[in-house]
């Protein structure tokens, strides 16, 4: 029987409609949500334990306690506990660099020992990308990126997988285990969260842990990156807009499509 | 000597043009710091792609043989190795799904400072500023990057591809991986956008995306794709919600189209998404969202809800 962890980010989504103040945009115009792509890497843990793949699915966050509203979301699907990665010292923090990230999942890692993480192949919010990966290298762990689909082989300790590469090609590759998959949208179909299983996620346990606690320094904050600016890409569409009532819309949108000939009546 | 590192990207016998574009790029910061371009060759046709590669302000390429195709464990290794060696002040990587396998890794390994998928790099006093897009397209940031050497991914299609012929030293770089240290088998590929309709071939796309917030809005678009005799297609969380087949993706992962129209309907225009219809020849767009990206590239724009103008248009039609 396998130990899963898997990481999940809570990430904000910007509206429509926002302002940038600075080098952040402000509360009012975010909503926080589960990562997109952990929401794929939770229900893939969550089958292979109802499969009796997986006997313990632990979520790893690195998050401020406004986060357990998400990570709720995460044991409301079915994830057995969870440990929520916070220090004091994050508050002024405005750029968790990639190393900062590996080094405070590698250490809830080590101390917890899974056979397998999975992690989602980038965050909606910074799309860097590269926590997954560097956190395999970090913990000496084998790994593989972009995975659409996984097939576990217990005995051998393989992971069969696919990574979906550009332009509709799959690569077939069999990673040794221990490993970090990174898990890409589409390889299953997240479930929503039962009413039973929301009311269980209240009774299971959100884990803090501070640098102290993973004995962390707090240098491991320190980062070569700055985040300086923030703006808005200069639009540069020069697309002409068909103005008007939708019923005036479409009639000159009509008319542009047969001009353009590939309507077939 | 502060010298570029490019390691270049290639699969199932050909140079990806993200390739090219690495080399454009590393010539750009070669220039600023006043070093020289190095590029490498790891597994492949190696000799023919040094050759491909050999464009004008390249000063070495060095050839790795090791197998046909990408494993992250040996590029890791190579790098490293050639790292090693040249002392390099920029690693350059590509943003590709093999970048994102192995170059978090070697900058993790190297323990050397991060930024992926930049758009704009400007290196000024050792300090290297990288562009890229956060939260979706909606904003740009400058993340300032300090205490080189830098190991840096770049977006394809931001820099044009390299041009001329360079006159680059070619050299084997001797190098025997860790065999035990490769504890992942690539046993083959497979093609997985096949099937009834190849929408590459249509002339008419009507593309759908997550604007149609739910399956049983289908027909909504379907009755507009049999009145004009248009093909179905969707951006990607239509497909991953398993709505409509893989064949019928446009995008990075999907299918690469190039329609003489393709109609854009409640898709926001995600970068992934472009490059897989970017070269369509005309570009309408419906969204109910002004700033969405994807009016950035189209020819027509309707700022409008898609379930309002979508009927209206069925009805033109019949």
């Amino acid at each position: 029987m396998m130990k899963i962890l898997v990481t999940v980010k809570e990430v904000a989504e910007v509206e429509d409609d926002f302002e940038i103040s600075g080098t952040e945009i402000s509360e009012t115009y975010l909503e926080y949500d589960l990562n997109e792509w952990d929401d794929y890497a939770i229900e893939e843990a969550v089958q292979l334990q109802e499969e009796g793949v997986a006997d313990e699915v632990v979520a790893v966050t690195i998050g401020p306690e406004r986060s357990e509203e998400t990570i709720r979301m995460a044991l409301a699907k079915g994830a057995d506990r969870a440990v929520r990665v916070w220090d004091d010292a994050f508050e002024d923090v405005d750029l968790l660099d990639v190393d900062a990230k590996a080094q405070l999942l590698g250490a809830v890692i080590s101390d917890e020992d899974p056979d397998l993480v999975l992690t989602g192949v980038q965050a909606n919010d910074d799309s860097f990308g590269a926590t997954g990966v560097a956190l395999a290298q970090h913990l000496g762990f084998e790994w593989a990126a972009v995975v659409n689909a996984l097939d576990l082989d217990t005995e051998r300790r393989v992971a069969h997988v696919r990574r979906e590469l550009e332009g509709g090609v799959e690569e077939l590759t069999d990673v040794e285990i221990p490993a970090v998959l990174t898990i890409q949208t589409g390889i299953n179909d997240p479930r929503y969260a039962s009413l039973r299983g929301i009311r269980q996620a209240q009774q299971k346990e959100i884990a803090p842990k501070t640098l102290g606690d993973l004995s962390l320094d707090p240098n491991v904050l320190d980062s070569d990156l700055a985040l300086t600016e923030m703006y808005e890409p200069e639009s540069e569409s020069d697309a002409q807009f068909i103005e008007g009532d939708p019923a005036e819309q479409a009639t000159q949108l009509a008319d542009t499509l047969r001009e353009l000939g590939v309507i077939s009546e | 000597m502060s010298s570029v590192l490019v390691v270049a990207d290639h699969r199932r016998g050909d140079l990806r043009d993200i390739s090219f574009e690495l080399v454009t790029a590393g010539r750009q910061l070669a220039n600023a710091s006043g070093g020289d371009l190095h590029l490498a060759i790891v597994s492949g046709n190696t000799e023919t792609f040094a050759d491909e590669l050999n464009r004008e302000g390249v000063d070495t390429v060095h050839t790795i043989e090791y197998g046909e195709e990408f494993n992250h464990d040996v590029y890791v290794q190579a790098t490293d190795a050639l790292y090693q060696d040249l002392n390099p002040e920029f690693l350059i990587l590509p943003n590709s799904v093999n970048g994102l396998d192995y170059a978090p890794a070697i900058a993790q390994g190297l323990d050397l400072p991060y930024v992926s998928d930049a758009i704009a790099l400007e290196y000024e006093d050792d300090t290297l500023s990288t562009h890229r897009e956060m939260y979706g397209s909606k904003v740009e940031t400058t993340i300032e990057v300090t205490n080189g050497p830098f190991v840096i991914t770049l977006r394809g299609g931001e820099w044009g591809a390299a041009e001329g012929t360079g006159d680059a030293a070619i050299e084997a770089f001797d190098f025997t991986p860790d065999e035990d240290a490769i504890r992942s088998t690539i046993t083959g590929f497979e093609e997985v956008a096949g099937g009834d309709v190849d929408i590459s071939e249509a002339d008419f796309l009507i593309s759908i995306g997550r604007g149609i917030e739910e399956e049983d809005n289908l027909p909504i678009i379907e009755a507009l794709v049999e009145a004009t005799g248009a093909t179905l297609s969707s951006s990607r969380p239509i497909v991953d919600n398993g709505w409509l087949p893989k064949n019928r993706q446009v995008g990075q992962s999907g299918k690469q189209v190039a329609p003489k129209v393709y109609l854009a309907i409640g898709i926001s225009g995600a970068v992934q998404h472009v490059a897989g219809m970017k070269n369509a020849d005309t570009i309408i767009a419906i969204n109910t969202d002004p700033n969405a990206p994807i009016f950035d590239i189209a020819d027509y724009g309707i700022i409008g809800d898609l379930f309002d103008v979508v009927p209206a248009l069925t009805e033109q039609f019949t």
